[in-house]
This record gives C-alpha cells, structure tokens and sequence, in this order.
C-alpha cells in the first residue's frame, strides 16, 4: 500500500511552513533585539534579562502562575467527587451527565465568560438575589475571585471528562477483591480507585493548567483593565506596544515554564508507580 | 458492591448544583437578550429590540458572517487534508508517521497564544495583508490535527487487506481509497469535521492576533464590545448558542434518523 504514502507529503510541507517556521521565528525574534536586519543579526539574552530583572514582570509572572495554580486545584477538588459520582451512576444516566458537562464547552468561551459579567456585576445577578435577604452587595467583579471563578468555570469540563474516564476504565473486579480482602469502602477508595485513577487527574491538570496560565480573555473580561497576568503582557506587546521581540522572549519563558510544571508533574506521577511497585 | 449504583444525597447535590453553574450564565444571557430595558440585571419585560438591533448592526451581522463563512471553509479543507494525510501517515514508516504526528500536535499541545503570536509574525513577514485569507489560513491549521486525531484511530482498526484485496480485484487506488477506506472511516471523519467546524466557529485567541482591516468574527466582536454594556451582545451570543446547538442537534438525530428509514426499508 505505498502508493498512499505520497497522500501525506503535501501537509508534511504544510506542517513545516505554518507550524514550525513560526516557531522558529518566535525563537529567533526572542533572542534578537529590535530592528535587527538578516545580515547584521545579532543575538542577545536583553529580552529576558528585562523580563526577569523587573519587580513588575515578575510580579505578573508570579500572580498569573498563582491564579493557574489556584484553578487547577479547585478542578481537581470540585471535579474528582463530579466525576466519581457520576462514574458510579447506571450507563445510561452516565451518558446523559457527560453530555450535559460536554455540551457547553461546544459553545464559544468568550459567551460564556461574558455572561459571567452581567452575573457578577455589583448590581448583579447574584447581589441582587443576595439583596432580597438583606445581604449587602459583595464585590466580586474585578477581583481574583471573579478571574478564578471564570477559569473555573471554562477549564473543569475538561477534568471531569479525563477523571471520568480514567475511573469508568478502571477494572470493578479490583474492587471486589479489596472488600474479599477485608477493605472497607474508603480504604478500597484510597488504595485502589484514587491510585488508578491518577493518571486520569494528572491529564486533567495538563488541560487545565495549560490554558489557565496563558489565558488572557478572562482576566480582561472579570478582572478589569487592572488585572493584568503573563497573557495580557503578551497580548500588549503584540498588538499595542508592537516590540514583538520582547513578546517572543516572554511567550518563550511561559511556554518552557509550562513545559517544566508538566514535566514535574508527569514525573510526580510515574515515581509514586514505582513506588508502589 | 451494594450502592454501586445509587447516588447518595450528596451526589445527588452535587450534580444539581455542576448543572446549575453549568447552564446558569447560559440561560442568562438568552434570558436577558430578550429584556426590554438596557439592565443586565433587571428584568423588565420581553422585549426584540436587541434582536433588531443586532440585525441592523452591520458590524456585528459582517462578523457572523465571517464566522460562518470561515468555519465552513476552514471545516471542508481541513476534512479533506487531515484525512487524506492520515490516510497517508498510515501507510508510511513508524518514524516518519511519529515526526509528522508530533509537529502535527503542536498547535494542540501549545498555548494558543503562542501559536497566535507565530503565526502573527509568520505572516507578517511574509508581508500578507492580515485580514481573510490569513484568518483561513490560521484556521484551516489548526483544525487539521482535530480531524487526524479523529480519523487516525478509526484507519488503525481497519483491516488492511481489505484495500489489497480490492487493488487485486482490479481497482485502482483512487477507486480503492474512495469505495473501501474511506466508507470504512466515515464516523471519524465525520467526528473530525464537527471538531474542526466547532473548534473554528468558536475561536478567539488566534483569529484576534492573525486578521485585520475589519475581518472580525463573532468572538472577536464580543471581545471589543463588551467593554461597555450594550445587549445587543447578549442577542449575538444567544445566536451563536442556539446555531452551535443546532449543528449539534443535527449532527447527533441525522444518524438516528438514518438509522430508522434503513432499518424500514429492510
């Protein structure tokens, strides 16, 4: 059947033009200072040493992986005992809560979010629902807690689905053997559910923490012009203050941070196997 | 396992209050499109004013054009590449498959942000006028590995004497791939497309960073208007659920529909 491999050669050079060649542009414009020609080019770590060296940078640096971190662990905490209950549901009902977790990720984040906005308004939704008890309006728009609520809001879909799917292939008869054995039911959780369904969390917090560090949508939308995370930056740079190669160095460190707390992650995972074994 | 499929009461909870922050902003914001006065918050009255206002708008009315238009393009070649490339990757050696495959999920695996600014960069030197054809081309990239995430699976449980058998009885290999492999891998093919339709249709970050001079889609719309209050956008987003609701709706009742006239006409 060799005379279908020539069928993958087009995108091969589609893949190479508009998938690596940017890449690779990132790379060379972070590493290159403003307004270098191709034949004086000259390389240079300025970028990043601005970008480390300055209180602001780092501040941002620091309260975007902090919101991310944050995020990625209410996924975990709210989605594991969502998808564990509906893991233990019949087939049919099983379905039907996927679904119903699966449909609103179809539609557009943007929408979803901007709901958001009217809800938790000073006058919003929820103040005003609040206000029918006498409870004075709480502010919650513009601050960390409407940005984490957003994030939440968009990104644990994406944990329910890998938790529920790690723990509806997990084999029942595992189970069994730990109640034969003497094991009551939260042991039989802790050594035999929660150990193989890690792998499924450890997923989940990949899809989570991944969009929720570079996010820069939701911070604008519910957190205000003042809510500025590492996205944001990048955002400016391209499209307002046009230096792009400061904007590559600063992708560049986000996408190698992001890398490494996957990394990190991964290997947490794969060393308590060993452990166990 | 005697309660294994009971839900107790605090399951039980838990479910109704995921669903409720789950459809509560979604029910908002068509509630609320239909709202006679300016409040996001009060509800004074039904009202299709926004509607109208929304449809006059030729701003807002250009973007869903965009959208559609885009979406639809971006969708058929994407399909059409993504499968025929898997189909492709399939047959080709394990280590060329493995490169093409790795590259192929960068956009996937990235931030999109960082796709973004490439492919910003990308076209820029390349001195395309950002705006359309840069759009589509943004989208068509990264709807592709969608489709070959989807169809891939599908071309590996095949069996693939089926298109020898066929090249032997004399078919050639257009013919092979057209009435064997391809039928064979219609689900995935079909589960790719609606990805790519949904992931395009539903884009922001790298559609915001790629086009210009006035290309805008939805997304994009929602974004600038929504840094002050106009309900026109809670008319724009009520649309956009109820369109994406309805691909889906159709995608998933054609089949069964299908289903049931085969199943009369045997």
């Amino acid at each position: 059947m060799k005379q279908f491999r020539s069928m993958a050669y087009p995108y091969m050079i589609w893949a190479f033009v508009l998938i690596v060649v940017p890449m690779l542009m990132i790379l060379l414009y972070a590493f290159t200072n403003k307004g270098n020609d191709v034949a004086t080019i000259q390389f240079t770590l300025a970028n990043f040493t601005r970008f480390f060296t300055d209180d602001v940078f780092m501040s941002v640096l620091g309260r975007s992986l902090f919101i991310a971190v944050l995020t990625t662990v209410i996924c975990v905490i709210l989605g594991y005992p969502i998808a564990y209950v509906i893991a233990q549901k019949g087939e049919k009902s099983s379905v039907f809560w996927i679904l119903l977790i699966t449909l609103p990720t179809w539609i557009n984040m943007l929408v979803r979010t901007y709901a958001w906005m009217g809800i938790l308004q000073d006058g919003g939704v929820i103040n005003t629902f609040l206000g029918w008890f006498g409870i004075p309006p709480i502010t919650m728009i513009h601050t960390s807690f409407a940005v984490v609520l957003g994030m939440v809001y968009n990104f644990i879909p994406f944990m329910i689905l890998q938790i529920h799917a790690s723990l509806t292939k997990m084999d029942k008869s595992f189970l069994e053997a730990a109640s034969d054995l003497g094991a009551n039911r939260l042991e039989a959780f802790l050594r035999v559910t929660l150990p193989l369904s890690l792998p499924g969390v450890i997923s989940g917090i990949t899809l989570v923490f991944l969009p929720a560090v570079s996010c820069f949508f939701i911070p604008k939308l519910l957190g205000g012009g003042q809510f500025v995370l590492i996205g944001n930056i990048i955002e400016t740079e391209f499209l307002t203050t046009g230096n792009w190669n400061f904007g590559s160095a600063i992708s560049l460190a986000m996408a190698v941070i992001i890398m490494f707390s996957m990394y990190l992650t991964k290997k947490v995972d794969t060393d308590k196997d060993r452990g166990n074994v | 396992m005697m309660h294994e499929n009971k839900t107790g009461v605090f399951g039980k909870i838990l479910l109704a209050c995921t669903a409720i922050f789950f459809y509560a902003p979604i029910v908002y914001i068509i509630l609320f499109s239909f709202n006679e006065s300016r409040s996001l918050t009060n509800f004074t009255g039904f009202s299709l004013q926004w509607y109208e206002k929304m449809f006059a708008d030729s701003s807002m009315m250009e973007s869903v054009f965009y959208t559609v238009v885009i979406a639809v393009l971006a969708t058929i070649v994407s399909t059409i590449v993504g499968t025929v490339t898997a189909i492709g990757l399939s047959k080709s050696k394990k280590v060329v498959r493995g490169v093409v495959e790795q590259v192929s999920n960068l956009p996937v695996l990235n931030p999109e942000i960082v796709t973004a600014i490439g492919l910003l960069m990308f076209f820029s030197a390349w001195g395309v006028k950002k705006g359309f054809m840069t759009l589509l081309l943004a989208h068509i990239m990264f709807c592709i590995p969608y489709v070959m995430l989807s169809v891939t699976p599908k071309l590996r449980s095949l069996d693939p004497n089926l298109a020898d058998a066929a090249l032997d009885l004399g078919a050639t290999p257009v013919q092979a791939l057209i009435k064997v492999i391809v039928p064979q891998i219609m689900p995935g093919i079909i589960s790719g497309a609606l990805i790519a339709f949904t992931m395009s249709f539903d884009d922001f970050v790298i559609s915001y960073f790629v086009t210009g001079n006035g290309v805008n889609n939805i997304s994009i719309m929602v974004y600038t208007m929504s840094k002050r209050v106009n309900p026109s956008i809670n008319a724009l987003s009520a649309l956009v659920i109820v369109m994406i609701t309805t691909v889906l709706l159709i995608v998933n009742v054609i089949p069964v529909i299908k289903e049931k006239k085969r199943r009369k006409t045997i």
